[in-house]
């Protein structure tokens, strides 16, 4: 046998494949690709779709643990399919919580969300106003206050945990939303952003307005921020997640059940119990929920997202 | 870039900086300023007894063995992050740029990870792996592992890299997918006809062309590693067994939080400054903006 029918040989499960994919993914040219390559193209999907899997098989799991009794998902392998408790589940963690974290997980649903937009909106707010500042005003110490501004990038809540929440404890924000928020809602990066896009506006709106004698308020109102929409559109998806899956901070911050956020909740669930005492089902069905909202946001405003993210790297 | 056009007000560019300025004063520059000054002193958990030590807390951090170990958790922890993460999604990225029907469908179907939660990332990934119940590590054991990442070190590092690496795949994956959708075709199509096949043209023209991007999310991914996996270690190991996860976040946290230990504490908080600020410097002096996206 020569070599060349060797390769083929060893190309024929592939080759047979091939047959069971779309046709246009089969024709690589169609495709834009540079030269037919047929088994390569093959590859490619086949690569891919085996990303996609081990991608999604954790939250597959999750969602499937989730519809499932407690007994169930402690069998020795659990279901891999579906079971029939999927409603019976998620209404009882939304009313009652799991474990010990007996509060409601539709009550730290709500923290999370009152949490991810304060947040969000809130870092939006004062860095919209600072940035303003800073690109149209001339004064003593503009400099000065854009590095104030500029260090708190290196100073993450992770490496100041102590004095933090010491600061929160002696304000009285513990157990708060304002303690759950205001501490996180600086922003050198949404700051830095609107300052880029702002110098990007032209000079005669500027001057446009005032010489029609708009003050500065009424410029930024309706000039600068309406131009600024799709920046703030793409920043409110990556802080509304940032926000969302904020754990240290709400961890030191929250100590009252009825404070916890969703991304608490399930710490508290998984730490109350030993492995087989607790409801797996309800833990994993409160996983699914925390997961759910910051997700949609990802999938459903993705042209956003992907502006956000590369937006908050310049 | 300045503007020429400006407006006038002796007190209105303050007002509008005050709910920044003053956020920043009150819960980033006082704590960080009390990190300092308490890492230069010993105290007793009661707050009586203040005692200025100069650089004992420091010196007695790096005669630690717990400490050092911890240095050293962190280091393989974020190398193999970084490293696992960039190789896996820079294939996926690979792939996915020879396709050009149904790209966005794989590239939505890649990215969502993102929005999830680093503690949930590791309460999902524990769940798995979990010893009694977890349906890999039932499978694991079926094959002949001896899986239980609550007795072995190794286990457990592997586990809360797998889960962080999980989590960070969609975000190196966007960026190396617009990296490589930057790169001119026409040189792609010359080395072809010259005769390249796809995996010399990946190794000779495309991978250098992609450096700047690499270099920045080796950056960006080793911050990560050291920051933002607090949650993932947490939920999934509690730093455990013994310190084998405990990475120096973590370490901050327990000495902290749970041992009362505030000088050592402090201490701790200023080296993490420092590593920040490093590596701050290094993404904005070294990392070159040149990525097209």
């Amino acid at each position: 046998m020569s070599s060349t029918s060797q390769k083929t040989a060893a190309r024929l499960p592939l080759l047979a494949l091939m047959y069971l994919l779309p046709r246009t993914w089969r024709e690589g040219r169609r495709e834009g690709m540079i030269e037919h390559r047929p088994v390569l193209t093959v590859v490619t999907h086949l690569m891919l779709i085996l990303g996609v899997a081990i991608v999604a098989f954790p939250v597959y799991v999750t969602l499937v643990a989730s519809t499932h009794t407690a007994e169930e998902v402690l069998q020795a392998p659990m279901p891999l399919l579906p079971g029939k408790h999927l409603v019976e589940n998620y209404l009882s963690v939304m009313a009652h919580g799991a474990g010990e974290a007996t509060a409601a997980v539709g009550r730290m649903m709500i923290n999370s969300l009152v949490s991810a937009l304060v947040i969000a909106i809130g870092k939006i707010a004062i860095s919209l106003l600072s940035a303003f500042a800073i690109v149209y005003f001339r004064f003593p110490f503009r400099s000065f206050f854009f590095w104030m501004i500029f260090v708190t990038l290196m100073l993450p809540v992770e490496v100041r945990i102590l004095p933090t929440y010491k600061v929160v404890s002696d304000l009285g924000m513990l157990d708060t939303y304002a303690g759950l928020t205001i501490p996180l809602i600086a922003s050198a990066t949404a700051t830095f952003l609107f300052r880029q896009f702002f110098l990007t506006i032209p000079e005669e709106l500027a001057e446009a307005a005032r010489i029609d004698g708009a003050g500065p308020l009424r410029f930024f109102w309706d000039v600068v921020v309406p131009l600024s929409r799709p920046n703030i559109a793409a920043l409110f998806v990556i802080l509304f997640i940032y926000g969302w899956n904020q754990y240290l901070w709400p961890l030191l911050v929250t100590t009252q059940e009825e404070m916890y956020t969703t991304v608490i909740g399930i710490k508290r669930m998984i730490s109350s119990g030993g492995d087989a005492a607790m409801d797996w089902n309800l833990v994993m069905a409160t996983a699914v929920l925390a997961m759910l909202p910051p997700a949609l946001v990802v999938i459903l405003m993705q042209k956003w997202f992907v502006k956000g993210l590369i937006d908050t790297e310049k | 870039m300045e503007k020429r056009a400006r407006f006038q007000s002796q007190w209105l560019p303050y007002a509008l900086l005050a709910p920044q300025i003053a956020v920043t004063l009150v819960f980033f520059f006082l704590p960080a300023g009390q990190a300092v000054y308490q890492s230069v002193l010993i105290q007793d958990a009661f707050g009586g007894n203040v005692e200025f030590v100069w650089f004992d807390n420091f010196k007695e951090l790096f005669n630690d063995p717990l400490y050092l170990a911890s240095f050293k958790v962190t280091a393989v922890f974020s190398v193999l992050v970084a490293s696992l993460g960039l190789v896996i999604s820079l294939i996926l990225a690979a792939f996915a740029d020879r396709v050009i029907r149904g790209a966005n469908v794989y590239k939505t179907l890649l990215i969502w990870p993102y929005a999830v939660a680093p503690a949930i990332a590791g309460a999902v990934w524990m769940f798995l792996f979990n010893p009694t119940l977890g349906i890999v590590a039932y499978w694991l054991k079926l094959s002949g592992v001896d899986w239980n990442y609550l007795l072995y070190d190794g286990q457990a590092l592997l586990l809360v890299v797998i889960a962080a690496v999980w989590k960070q795949v969609s975000y190196n994956f966007l960026f190396f997918l617009a990296g490589l959708q930057s790169i001119p075709k026409s040189l792609i199509e010359a080395a072809a006809i010259d005769g390249a096949g796809p995996v010399k043209r990946f190794v000779t023209i495309v991978f250098p062309l992609l450096s700047p991007t690499t270099f920045f999310l080796l950056v960006v991914n080793i911050v990560y590693a050291f920051f933002d996996t607090f949650g993932i270690i947490d939920t999934a190991t509690n730093g455990g067994p013994g310190q084998a996860t405990e990475i120096l976040v973590y370490k901050v946290y327990k000495d902290g939080f749970k041992g009362l230990d505030l000088g050592g504490s402090a201490a701790q908080s200023v080296i993490l400054m420092i590593i920040v600020i490093t590596l701050t410097v290094v993404q904005f002096r070294y990392v070159e903006r040149k990525v097209q996206y």
